[in-house]
Protein backbone atom coordinates (compact mmCIF):
# COMPACT_ATOMS: atom_id res chain seq x y z
CA UNK A 1 0.00 0.00 0.00
CA UNK A 2 2.92 2.25 0.86
CA UNK A 3 4.23 1.68 -2.45
CA UNK A 4 1.36 2.52 -4.42
CA UNK A 5 0.96 5.91 -2.53
CA UNK A 6 4.24 6.71 -3.81
CA UNK A 7 3.55 5.52 -6.93
CA UNK A 8 0.76 7.69 -7.35
CA UNK A 9 2.88 10.62 -5.78
CA UNK A 10 5.51 10.65 -8.27
CA UNK A 11 3.16 10.19 -10.79
CA UNK A 12 0.83 13.34 -10.20
CA UNK A 13 4.53 15.13 -9.61
CA UNK A 14 5.88 14.35 -13.10
CA UNK A 15 2.02 15.07 -14.88
CA UNK A 16 2.37 18.71 -13.26
CA UNK A 17 6.13 19.32 -14.03
CA UNK A 18 5.30 18.04 -17.98
CA UNK A 19 2.03 20.41 -18.36
CA UNK A 20 4.57 23.20 -16.73
CA UNK A 21 7.13 22.98 -19.05
CA UNK A 22 4.29 23.75 -21.55
CA UNK A 23 3.62 27.18 -20.14
CA UNK A 24 6.93 28.09 -18.81
CA UNK A 25 10.62 28.55 -20.75
CA UNK A 26 13.73 27.11 -18.54
CA UNK A 27 16.01 30.19 -17.05
CA UNK A 28 18.60 29.62 -19.62
CA UNK A 29 16.22 29.97 -22.85
CA UNK A 30 14.46 32.50 -21.16
CA UNK A 31 17.46 34.70 -20.18
CA UNK A 32 19.16 33.71 -24.14
CA UNK A 33 16.01 35.33 -25.75
CA UNK A 34 16.28 38.19 -23.38
CA UNK A 35 19.76 39.15 -24.29
CA UNK A 36 19.64 38.23 -28.04
CA UNK A 37 16.67 41.31 -28.07
CA UNK A 38 18.75 43.83 -26.45
CA UNK A 39 21.29 43.13 -29.70
CA UNK A 40 18.88 43.61 -32.33
CA UNK A 41 18.88 46.90 -33.99
CA UNK A 42 16.04 46.69 -37.01
CA UNK A 43 12.63 47.00 -35.77
CA UNK A 44 11.31 44.02 -37.71
CA UNK A 45 13.72 41.39 -35.30
CA UNK A 46 12.93 43.33 -32.43
CA UNK A 47 8.70 43.29 -32.98
CA UNK A 48 8.87 39.69 -32.89
CA UNK A 49 11.17 39.05 -30.02
CA UNK A 50 8.37 41.18 -28.26
CA UNK A 51 5.91 39.32 -29.27
CA UNK A 52 7.59 36.27 -28.28
CA UNK A 53 8.01 37.93 -24.62
CA UNK A 54 4.34 38.70 -24.98
CA UNK A 55 3.45 35.48 -25.67
CA UNK A 56 5.47 33.91 -22.88
CA UNK A 57 3.77 36.57 -20.33
CA UNK A 58 0.31 36.13 -21.67
CA UNK A 59 0.81 31.74 -21.21
CA UNK A 60 2.38 32.23 -17.95
CA UNK A 61 -0.57 34.45 -16.52
CA UNK A 62 -3.17 32.88 -18.37
CA UNK A 63 -1.66 29.09 -17.49
CA UNK A 64 -2.05 28.07 -21.00
CA UNK A 65 0.72 25.96 -23.18
CA UNK A 66 2.07 29.23 -24.78
CA UNK A 67 2.77 27.19 -27.69
CA UNK A 68 -0.40 25.16 -29.51
CA UNK A 69 2.05 22.57 -30.59
CA UNK A 70 3.54 20.81 -27.25
CA UNK A 71 4.87 17.66 -29.13
CA UNK A 72 5.49 14.53 -28.99
CA UNK A 73 6.33 13.70 -24.48
CA UNK A 74 10.11 12.83 -24.48
CA UNK A 75 11.84 11.80 -21.13
CA UNK A 76 15.15 11.26 -20.69
CA UNK A 77 16.47 9.63 -17.45
CA UNK A 78 19.68 9.16 -15.70
CA UNK A 79 18.43 7.05 -12.67
CA UNK A 80 20.08 5.74 -9.85
CA UNK A 81 20.59 1.62 -9.85
CA UNK A 82 19.41 1.78 -6.45
CA UNK A 83 16.39 4.36 -7.13
CA UNK A 84 13.04 3.10 -5.41
CA UNK A 85 10.99 3.36 -8.05
CA UNK A 86 12.99 2.24 -10.98
CA UNK A 87 11.16 -0.65 -12.26
CA UNK A 88 7.61 1.67 -12.08
CA UNK A 89 9.28 4.83 -13.65
CA UNK A 90 8.17 3.15 -16.76
CA UNK A 91 4.29 3.04 -15.89
CA UNK A 92 4.90 5.84 -13.67
CA UNK A 93 5.73 8.65 -16.93
CA UNK A 94 3.18 6.99 -19.41
CA UNK A 95 0.52 8.24 -17.04
CA UNK A 96 2.00 11.09 -16.12
CA UNK A 97 1.52 11.99 -20.17
CA UNK A 98 -1.92 11.11 -19.58
CA UNK A 99 -2.16 13.33 -16.37
CA UNK A 100 -0.47 16.60 -18.31
CA UNK A 101 -2.54 15.96 -21.20
CA UNK A 102 -5.46 16.41 -19.43
CA UNK A 103 -4.16 19.39 -17.10
CA UNK A 104 -2.35 21.66 -20.34
CA UNK A 105 -4.03 20.84 -21.99
CA UNK A 106 -2.14 19.19 -24.42
CA UNK A 107 -2.95 18.91 -27.81
CA UNK A 108 -3.10 15.13 -29.30
CA UNK A 109 0.24 14.43 -30.74
CA UNK A 110 0.52 10.98 -30.78
CA UNK A 111 -0.73 8.86 -34.51
CA UNK A 112 0.04 5.08 -34.08
CA UNK A 113 2.68 5.04 -37.38
CA UNK A 114 0.92 2.28 -39.66
CA UNK A 115 -2.42 2.21 -38.58
CA UNK A 116 -2.55 6.34 -38.86
CA UNK A 117 -4.74 6.82 -36.21
CA UNK A 118 -4.21 9.58 -33.57
CA UNK A 119 -4.48 7.86 -30.42
CA UNK A 120 -6.11 11.03 -28.53
CA UNK A 121 -3.86 10.71 -25.66
CA UNK A 122 -0.61 11.44 -26.26
CA UNK A 123 0.57 7.92 -25.43
CA UNK A 124 0.98 4.91 -28.39
CA UNK A 125 3.51 2.56 -28.85
CA UNK A 126 6.90 3.50 -27.26
CA UNK A 127 5.54 6.75 -26.54
CA UNK A 128 6.14 8.88 -24.09
CA UNK A 129 9.79 7.86 -25.83
CA UNK A 130 12.04 6.95 -22.58
CA UNK A 131 15.55 7.15 -22.68
CA UNK A 132 17.51 6.13 -20.19
CA UNK A 133 21.12 5.66 -18.12
CA UNK A 134 21.61 3.97 -15.36
CA UNK A 135 24.28 5.24 -12.94
CA UNK A 136 25.53 3.20 -10.53
CA UNK A 137 25.67 3.42 -6.46
CA UNK A 138 22.94 5.82 -6.51
CA UNK A 139 19.97 6.44 -5.28
CA UNK A 140 18.27 9.59 -6.67
CA UNK A 141 16.00 10.03 -10.68
CA UNK A 142 17.35 12.99 -12.82
CA UNK A 143 14.68 13.23 -15.58
CA UNK A 144 14.70 16.05 -18.11
CA UNK A 145 11.20 16.14 -19.86
CA UNK A 146 11.23 17.30 -23.46
CA UNK A 147 8.25 18.53 -25.63
CA UNK A 148 9.29 17.57 -29.36
CA UNK A 149 7.01 19.86 -31.32
CA UNK A 150 6.72 19.00 -35.12
CA UNK A 151 8.70 22.27 -36.39
CA UNK A 152 11.38 22.17 -34.50
CA UNK A 153 11.77 18.41 -35.22
CA UNK A 154 11.65 18.25 -38.92
CA UNK A 155 15.05 19.49 -39.35
CA UNK A 156 16.75 16.85 -37.83
CA UNK A 157 19.25 15.04 -40.03
CA UNK A 158 21.87 12.05 -39.41
CA UNK A 159 24.53 10.36 -41.30
CA UNK A 160 27.78 8.54 -42.07
CA UNK A 161 30.59 10.59 -43.19
CA UNK A 162 34.19 9.11 -44.53
CA UNK A 163 37.33 9.95 -41.96
CA UNK A 164 38.33 11.92 -45.04
CA UNK A 165 35.63 14.44 -44.54
CA UNK A 166 36.57 14.64 -41.66
CA UNK A 167 35.43 17.74 -39.50
CA UNK A 168 35.11 19.82 -42.21
CA UNK A 169 32.84 17.75 -43.47
CA UNK A 170 30.82 18.20 -39.90
CA UNK A 171 30.85 21.92 -40.71
CA UNK A 172 29.30 21.68 -43.69
CA UNK A 173 26.21 19.32 -42.67
CA UNK A 174 26.04 21.40 -39.62
CA UNK A 175 25.50 24.79 -42.24
CA UNK A 176 23.46 22.71 -44.69
CA UNK A 177 20.83 21.51 -42.74
CA UNK A 178 20.16 25.17 -40.50
CA UNK A 179 20.11 27.12 -43.85
CA UNK A 180 17.95 25.01 -45.33
CA UNK A 181 15.71 22.91 -42.98
CA UNK A 182 16.45 25.44 -39.77
CA UNK A 183 14.62 28.73 -41.41
CA UNK A 184 11.13 27.60 -41.33
CA UNK A 185 11.78 25.75 -37.49
CA UNK A 186 11.27 29.19 -35.70
CA UNK A 187 14.37 30.38 -35.21
CA UNK A 188 16.85 31.54 -33.19
CA UNK A 189 17.54 27.73 -32.66
CA UNK A 190 19.51 25.85 -30.15
CA UNK A 191 21.60 23.70 -32.00
CA UNK A 192 22.84 19.70 -30.66
CA UNK A 193 24.84 18.22 -32.68
CA UNK A 194 26.26 14.75 -32.04
CA UNK A 195 29.72 13.32 -33.05
CA UNK A 196 29.91 9.90 -32.36
CA UNK A 197 30.46 6.00 -34.43
CA UNK A 198 27.18 5.30 -36.41
CA UNK A 199 23.89 7.23 -37.23
CA UNK A 200 21.95 6.39 -33.93
CA UNK A 201 24.73 6.96 -31.47
CA UNK A 202 24.83 10.42 -32.79
CA UNK A 203 21.61 11.26 -33.12
CA UNK A 204 21.05 9.98 -29.55
CA UNK A 205 24.15 12.24 -28.80
CA UNK A 206 22.41 15.14 -30.58
CA UNK A 207 18.94 15.20 -28.80
CA UNK A 208 20.95 14.94 -25.41
CA UNK A 209 23.01 18.07 -26.87
CA UNK A 210 20.24 20.33 -26.80
CA UNK A 211 19.08 19.23 -23.53
CA UNK A 212 22.32 20.72 -22.34
CA UNK A 213 21.91 24.39 -20.85
CA UNK A 214 22.17 27.23 -23.26
CA UNK A 215 25.97 28.81 -22.50
CA UNK A 216 27.47 25.54 -21.35
CA UNK A 217 30.54 23.90 -23.05
CA UNK A 218 31.80 20.54 -23.98
CA UNK A 219 34.47 19.89 -21.31
CA UNK A 220 36.81 18.28 -24.66
CA UNK A 221 38.91 21.71 -25.59
CA UNK A 222 38.58 20.50 -29.48
CA UNK A 223 34.79 20.47 -28.88
CA UNK A 224 34.39 23.65 -27.16
CA UNK A 225 36.41 25.48 -30.01
CA UNK A 226 34.15 23.99 -32.83
CA UNK A 227 30.80 24.93 -30.82
CA UNK A 228 32.02 28.37 -30.32
CA UNK A 229 33.41 28.53 -34.36
CA UNK A 230 30.15 27.10 -35.21
CA UNK A 231 27.83 29.77 -33.25
CA UNK A 232 29.83 32.45 -34.10
CA UNK A 233 29.57 31.20 -37.93
CA UNK A 234 25.85 30.26 -38.35
CA UNK A 235 24.98 33.77 -36.35
CA UNK A 236 27.05 35.41 -39.12
CA UNK A 237 24.80 34.35 -41.43
CA UNK A 238 22.05 36.24 -39.51
CA UNK A 239 18.86 34.13 -39.77
CA UNK A 240 17.15 36.17 -37.51
CA UNK A 241 14.07 35.63 -35.33
CA UNK A 242 11.49 33.51 -37.49
CA UNK A 243 14.08 33.62 -40.88
CA UNK A 244 13.54 37.48 -40.95
CA UNK A 245 17.11 38.36 -40.71
CA UNK A 246 18.47 39.79 -37.83
CA UNK A 247 21.90 39.69 -35.43
CA UNK A 248 21.94 35.98 -34.67
CA UNK A 249 20.47 32.83 -35.56
CA UNK A 250 21.24 30.86 -32.74
CA UNK A 251 20.48 30.62 -29.26
CA UNK A 252 24.25 28.35 -29.24
CA UNK A 253 25.33 25.10 -30.37
CA UNK A 254 25.70 22.09 -27.77
CA UNK A 255 28.58 19.10 -29.10
CA UNK A 256 28.10 15.95 -27.18
CA UNK A 257 30.46 13.41 -28.66
CA UNK A 258 31.57 9.61 -28.33
CA UNK A 259 34.23 7.79 -29.44
CA UNK A 260 34.37 6.46 -33.06
CA UNK A 261 35.35 3.79 -35.20
CA UNK A 262 38.42 4.78 -37.37
CA UNK A 263 36.60 4.26 -40.44
CA UNK A 264 33.59 6.61 -39.23
CA UNK A 265 32.17 9.60 -38.30
CA UNK A 266 28.61 9.45 -37.50
CA UNK A 267 27.04 13.26 -37.05
CA UNK A 268 23.30 14.15 -36.53
CA UNK A 269 21.92 17.36 -36.10
CA UNK A 270 18.77 17.92 -33.56
CA UNK A 271 17.35 21.80 -33.20
CA UNK A 272 15.22 23.28 -30.46
CA UNK A 273 13.35 26.02 -31.37
CA UNK A 274 12.76 29.35 -29.89
CA UNK A 275 10.21 28.22 -27.39
CA UNK A 276 12.35 25.14 -26.21
CA UNK A 277 10.29 23.50 -23.84
CA UNK A 278 11.71 21.27 -21.35
CA UNK A 279 12.33 20.74 -17.83
CA UNK A 280 15.01 19.12 -15.45
CA UNK A 281 14.06 17.52 -12.45
CA UNK A 282 15.86 15.69 -9.50
CA UNK A 283 13.92 12.74 -7.60
CA UNK A 284 14.98 11.38 -4.97
CA UNK A 285 14.82 8.56 -2.92
CA UNK A 286 12.57 10.10 -0.31
CA UNK A 287 10.67 10.94 -3.41
CA UNK A 288 11.54 14.71 -2.63
CA UNK A 289 12.27 16.63 -5.41
CA UNK A 290 14.08 19.20 -7.20
CA UNK A 291 13.17 21.46 -9.82
CA UNK A 292 16.49 22.72 -11.94
CA UNK A 293 15.73 23.92 -15.12
CA UNK A 294 12.80 26.59 -13.70
CA UNK A 295 14.31 28.30 -10.42
CA UNK A 296 11.42 29.11 -7.85
CA UNK A 297 8.80 26.63 -9.75
CA UNK A 298 5.76 25.77 -7.98
CA UNK A 299 4.01 22.62 -9.03
CA UNK B 1 5.21 54.91 -35.75
CA UNK B 2 1.83 54.66 -36.15
CA UNK B 3 0.15 51.14 -36.84
CA UNK B 4 -0.72 49.92 -40.00
CA UNK B 5 -4.01 48.48 -39.51
CA UNK B 6 -6.04 46.82 -42.15
CA UNK B 7 -9.91 45.89 -42.14
CA UNK B 8 -12.31 43.31 -43.36
CA UNK B 9 -13.60 43.87 -46.17
CA UNK B 10 -9.93 44.43 -47.45
CA UNK B 11 -10.23 46.46 -51.35
CA UNK B 12 -6.90 45.88 -53.25
CA UNK B 13 -5.77 49.62 -53.05
CA UNK B 14 -5.92 49.36 -49.30
CA UNK B 15 -2.88 46.42 -50.30
CA UNK B 16 -0.59 47.85 -53.09
CA UNK B 17 1.14 50.18 -51.09
CA UNK B 18 2.49 47.39 -48.92
CA UNK B 19 5.78 45.73 -49.91
CA UNK B 20 7.70 42.78 -48.27
CA UNK B 21 9.18 43.43 -44.58
CA UNK B 22 6.00 45.79 -43.99
CA UNK B 23 4.63 45.11 -40.30
CA UNK B 24 0.74 45.28 -40.63
CA UNK B 25 -2.62 44.36 -37.96
CA UNK B 26 -5.56 43.01 -38.99
CA UNK B 27 -9.21 44.48 -37.35
CA UNK B 28 -12.58 42.66 -38.82
CA UNK B 29 -12.84 38.85 -39.53
CA UNK B 30 -10.18 36.13 -39.81
CA UNK B 31 -10.98 32.58 -40.64
CA UNK B 32 -9.02 29.71 -39.85
CA UNK B 33 -8.64 27.78 -43.31
CA UNK B 34 -5.79 24.98 -43.73
CA UNK B 35 -5.61 21.79 -45.60
CA UNK B 36 -8.77 20.03 -45.68
CA UNK B 37 -10.87 23.12 -46.67
CA UNK B 38 -8.11 24.23 -49.84
CA UNK B 39 -8.64 20.60 -50.94
CA UNK B 40 -12.48 20.74 -50.66
CA UNK B 41 -12.85 23.98 -52.84
CA UNK B 42 -10.13 23.05 -55.48
CA UNK B 43 -10.16 19.67 -55.95
CA UNK B 44 -13.93 18.50 -55.12
CA UNK B 45 -15.57 21.84 -56.42
CA UNK B 46 -17.37 22.39 -53.20
CA UNK B 47 -18.53 25.90 -51.95
CA UNK B 48 -16.81 27.32 -49.13
CA UNK B 49 -19.39 27.82 -46.41
CA UNK B 50 -17.79 31.48 -45.65
CA UNK B 51 -17.64 34.19 -48.43
CA UNK B 52 -13.93 35.44 -48.19
CA UNK B 53 -14.46 38.30 -50.70
CA UNK B 54 -12.26 40.65 -49.34
CA UNK B 55 -11.74 38.50 -46.16
CA UNK B 56 -8.48 37.00 -44.70
CA UNK B 57 -7.75 33.37 -43.90
CA UNK B 58 -5.32 32.05 -41.17
CA UNK B 59 -3.28 28.70 -41.51
CA UNK B 60 -3.91 27.45 -38.20
CA UNK B 61 -5.34 24.67 -36.22
CA UNK B 62 -6.12 25.95 -32.93
CA UNK B 63 -6.83 24.49 -29.38
CA UNK B 64 -10.78 25.71 -28.90
CA UNK B 65 -13.06 25.27 -25.56
CA UNK B 66 -16.34 24.97 -25.80
CA UNK B 67 -18.37 26.81 -22.74
CA UNK B 68 -21.24 26.33 -20.41
CA UNK B 69 -23.24 28.95 -22.44
CA UNK B 70 -22.17 26.82 -26.08
CA UNK B 71 -20.04 29.66 -27.38
CA UNK B 72 -17.01 28.94 -28.36
CA UNK B 73 -13.27 30.16 -26.45
CA UNK B 74 -10.09 30.09 -28.39
CA UNK B 75 -6.97 29.02 -26.03
CA UNK B 76 -4.28 28.76 -28.37
CA UNK B 77 -3.80 29.55 -32.52
CA UNK B 78 -0.62 29.59 -33.80
CA UNK B 79 0.37 29.69 -37.34
CA UNK B 80 1.23 26.64 -39.09
CA UNK B 81 2.99 25.89 -41.86
CA UNK B 82 1.98 27.87 -44.78
CA UNK B 83 3.99 25.81 -47.63
CA UNK B 84 1.55 23.29 -47.40
CA UNK B 85 -1.16 25.14 -48.91
CA UNK B 86 1.31 25.86 -51.85
CA UNK B 87 -0.16 23.83 -54.29
CA UNK B 88 -3.52 25.56 -53.89
CA UNK B 89 -3.20 28.90 -52.93
CA UNK B 90 -2.92 30.69 -56.38
CA UNK B 91 -6.37 29.08 -57.47
CA UNK B 92 -7.74 29.25 -54.23
CA UNK B 93 -7.34 33.21 -54.09
CA UNK B 94 -8.90 33.38 -57.79
CA UNK B 95 -11.76 31.41 -56.70
CA UNK B 96 -12.88 33.45 -53.37
CA UNK B 97 -11.43 37.08 -53.99
CA UNK B 98 -9.49 36.21 -50.45
CA UNK B 99 -6.73 39.59 -49.97
CA UNK B 100 -5.25 38.55 -46.59
CA UNK B 101 -3.20 35.44 -46.05
CA UNK B 102 -1.68 34.58 -42.71
CA UNK B 103 1.10 31.72 -42.08
CA UNK B 104 3.73 30.78 -40.52
CA UNK B 105 7.61 30.26 -43.01
CA UNK B 106 7.49 31.22 -46.37
CA UNK B 107 5.22 30.34 -49.59
CA UNK B 108 6.51 29.53 -53.25
CA UNK B 109 6.45 31.00 -56.88
CA UNK B 110 2.53 29.83 -57.37
CA UNK B 111 0.96 31.80 -54.73
CA UNK B 112 3.66 34.44 -55.27
CA UNK B 113 2.03 34.81 -58.84
CA UNK B 114 -1.50 34.41 -57.51
CA UNK B 115 -1.13 37.46 -55.27
CA UNK B 116 0.44 39.42 -57.57
CA UNK B 117 -2.30 38.25 -60.43
CA UNK B 118 -5.23 39.28 -58.06
CA UNK B 119 -3.85 41.53 -55.85
CA UNK B 120 -3.64 39.51 -52.60
CA UNK B 121 -0.76 39.58 -49.70
CA UNK B 122 0.96 36.63 -47.55
CA UNK B 123 1.59 37.61 -44.01
CA UNK B 124 3.65 36.14 -41.01
CA UNK B 125 2.43 36.05 -37.73
CA UNK B 126 5.18 34.86 -35.15
CA UNK B 127 5.24 31.01 -34.83
CA UNK B 128 5.09 30.15 -31.46
CA UNK B 129 3.26 33.20 -29.88
CA UNK B 130 -0.18 31.18 -29.67
CA UNK B 131 -1.73 32.76 -26.33
CA UNK B 132 -0.98 35.88 -27.57
CA UNK B 133 -3.08 35.33 -30.58
CA UNK B 134 -5.82 34.10 -28.78
CA UNK B 135 -6.20 37.10 -26.81
CA UNK B 136 -6.15 39.37 -30.12
CA UNK B 137 -9.52 36.97 -30.98
CA UNK B 138 -12.41 39.29 -29.42
CA UNK B 139 -14.69 36.09 -30.32
CA UNK B 140 -15.40 33.11 -32.23
CA UNK B 141 -18.53 34.28 -34.85
CA UNK B 142 -19.16 31.06 -36.08
CA UNK B 143 -17.69 27.52 -36.67
CA UNK B 144 -18.37 25.84 -40.41
CA UNK B 145 -17.35 22.59 -41.50
CA UNK B 146 -17.54 20.88 -37.82
CA UNK B 147 -17.05 17.84 -39.32
CA UNK B 148 -13.19 18.36 -40.37
CA UNK B 149 -12.54 18.41 -36.55
CA UNK B 150 -11.32 20.64 -34.17
CA UNK B 151 -8.24 21.72 -36.24
CA UNK B 152 -9.22 21.89 -39.99
CA UNK B 153 -12.97 23.42 -39.06
CA UNK B 154 -13.20 27.00 -40.57
CA UNK B 155 -13.21 29.24 -37.25
CA UNK B 156 -14.59 32.35 -37.58
CA UNK B 157 -13.11 34.64 -35.73
CA UNK B 158 -13.65 38.76 -34.96
CA UNK B 159 -10.35 39.87 -34.61
CA UNK B 160 -9.00 43.11 -33.06
CA UNK B 161 -5.75 44.59 -34.17
CA UNK B 162 -4.39 41.26 -34.61
CA UNK B 163 -0.59 40.81 -35.52
CA UNK B 164 2.34 42.08 -35.94
CA UNK B 165 1.46 40.36 -39.61
CA UNK B 166 4.75 40.80 -41.46
CA UNK B 167 4.17 40.91 -44.88
CA UNK B 168 6.37 38.08 -46.72
CA UNK B 169 4.27 38.27 -49.98
CA UNK B 170 3.40 40.98 -52.06
CA UNK B 171 1.36 42.36 -54.63
CA UNK B 172 4.41 43.51 -56.82
CA UNK B 173 5.67 39.54 -57.01
CA UNK B 174 8.61 39.92 -54.25
CA UNK B 175 8.95 37.28 -51.93
CA UNK B 176 10.97 38.04 -48.21
CA UNK B 177 11.68 34.62 -47.26
CA UNK B 178 12.76 33.39 -50.99
CA UNK B 179 15.16 36.74 -50.81
CA UNK B 180 16.05 35.85 -47.40
CA UNK B 181 17.51 32.13 -48.70
CA UNK B 182 19.20 34.00 -51.21
CA UNK B 183 20.99 36.14 -48.96
CA UNK B 184 21.82 33.67 -46.35
CA UNK B 185 23.23 31.07 -48.62
CA UNK B 186 25.16 34.21 -50.61
CA UNK B 187 27.05 34.53 -46.86
CA UNK B 188 26.72 31.34 -46.57
CA UNK B 189 30.39 29.56 -47.77
CA UNK B 190 33.16 32.21 -46.88
CA UNK B 191 32.23 31.61 -43.13
CA UNK B 192 31.79 27.60 -44.00
CA UNK B 193 35.59 27.86 -45.71
CA UNK B 194 37.18 30.22 -42.51
CA UNK B 195 36.07 27.47 -39.92
CA UNK B 196 37.26 24.55 -41.99
CA UNK B 197 40.66 25.97 -41.35
CA UNK B 198 40.19 25.65 -37.97
CA UNK B 199 38.69 22.17 -37.65
CA UNK B 200 41.77 19.82 -39.09
CA UNK B 201 41.30 17.69 -35.82
CA UNK B 202 42.54 14.77 -37.99
CA UNK B 203 46.41 15.32 -38.35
Amino acid sequence: MQRETEITALTDVMAKFTSYIGKRLPNDVKDKLAELRTFETNPLAKTIYMSMADNQDAADKLDRPSCQDTGVIQYFIKAGARFPLLGELEDILRNATLGATQMGPLRHNAVETFDEKNTGTNTGSKIPWLDWEIVPDDDSALIDVYMAGGGCTLPGKATVLMPGEGYEGVTDFVFDVITSRGVNACPPLLVGIGVSTSVETAARLSKRAILREVGSHNPNENAAKMEQLLEEGLNEIGIGPQGLTGKNSVMGVNIESSARHPSTIGVAVSTGCWAHRRGKIRINADLSYEIISHKGAVL
Amino acid sequence: MTKKILTTPIKSEDLESLNVGDTVYLTGHLVTCRDVAHRRLIEQKRELPVDLKGGAIFHAGPIVRKKDDGKFEMVSIGPTTSMRMEKFEREFIKETGVKLIVGKGGMGPETTAGCQEHKAVHAIFPGGCAVLAATLVEEIERAEWQDLGMPETLWVNRVREFGPLIISIDTKGNNLIEQNKASFNAKKQPVIDRIKRQVGFIK
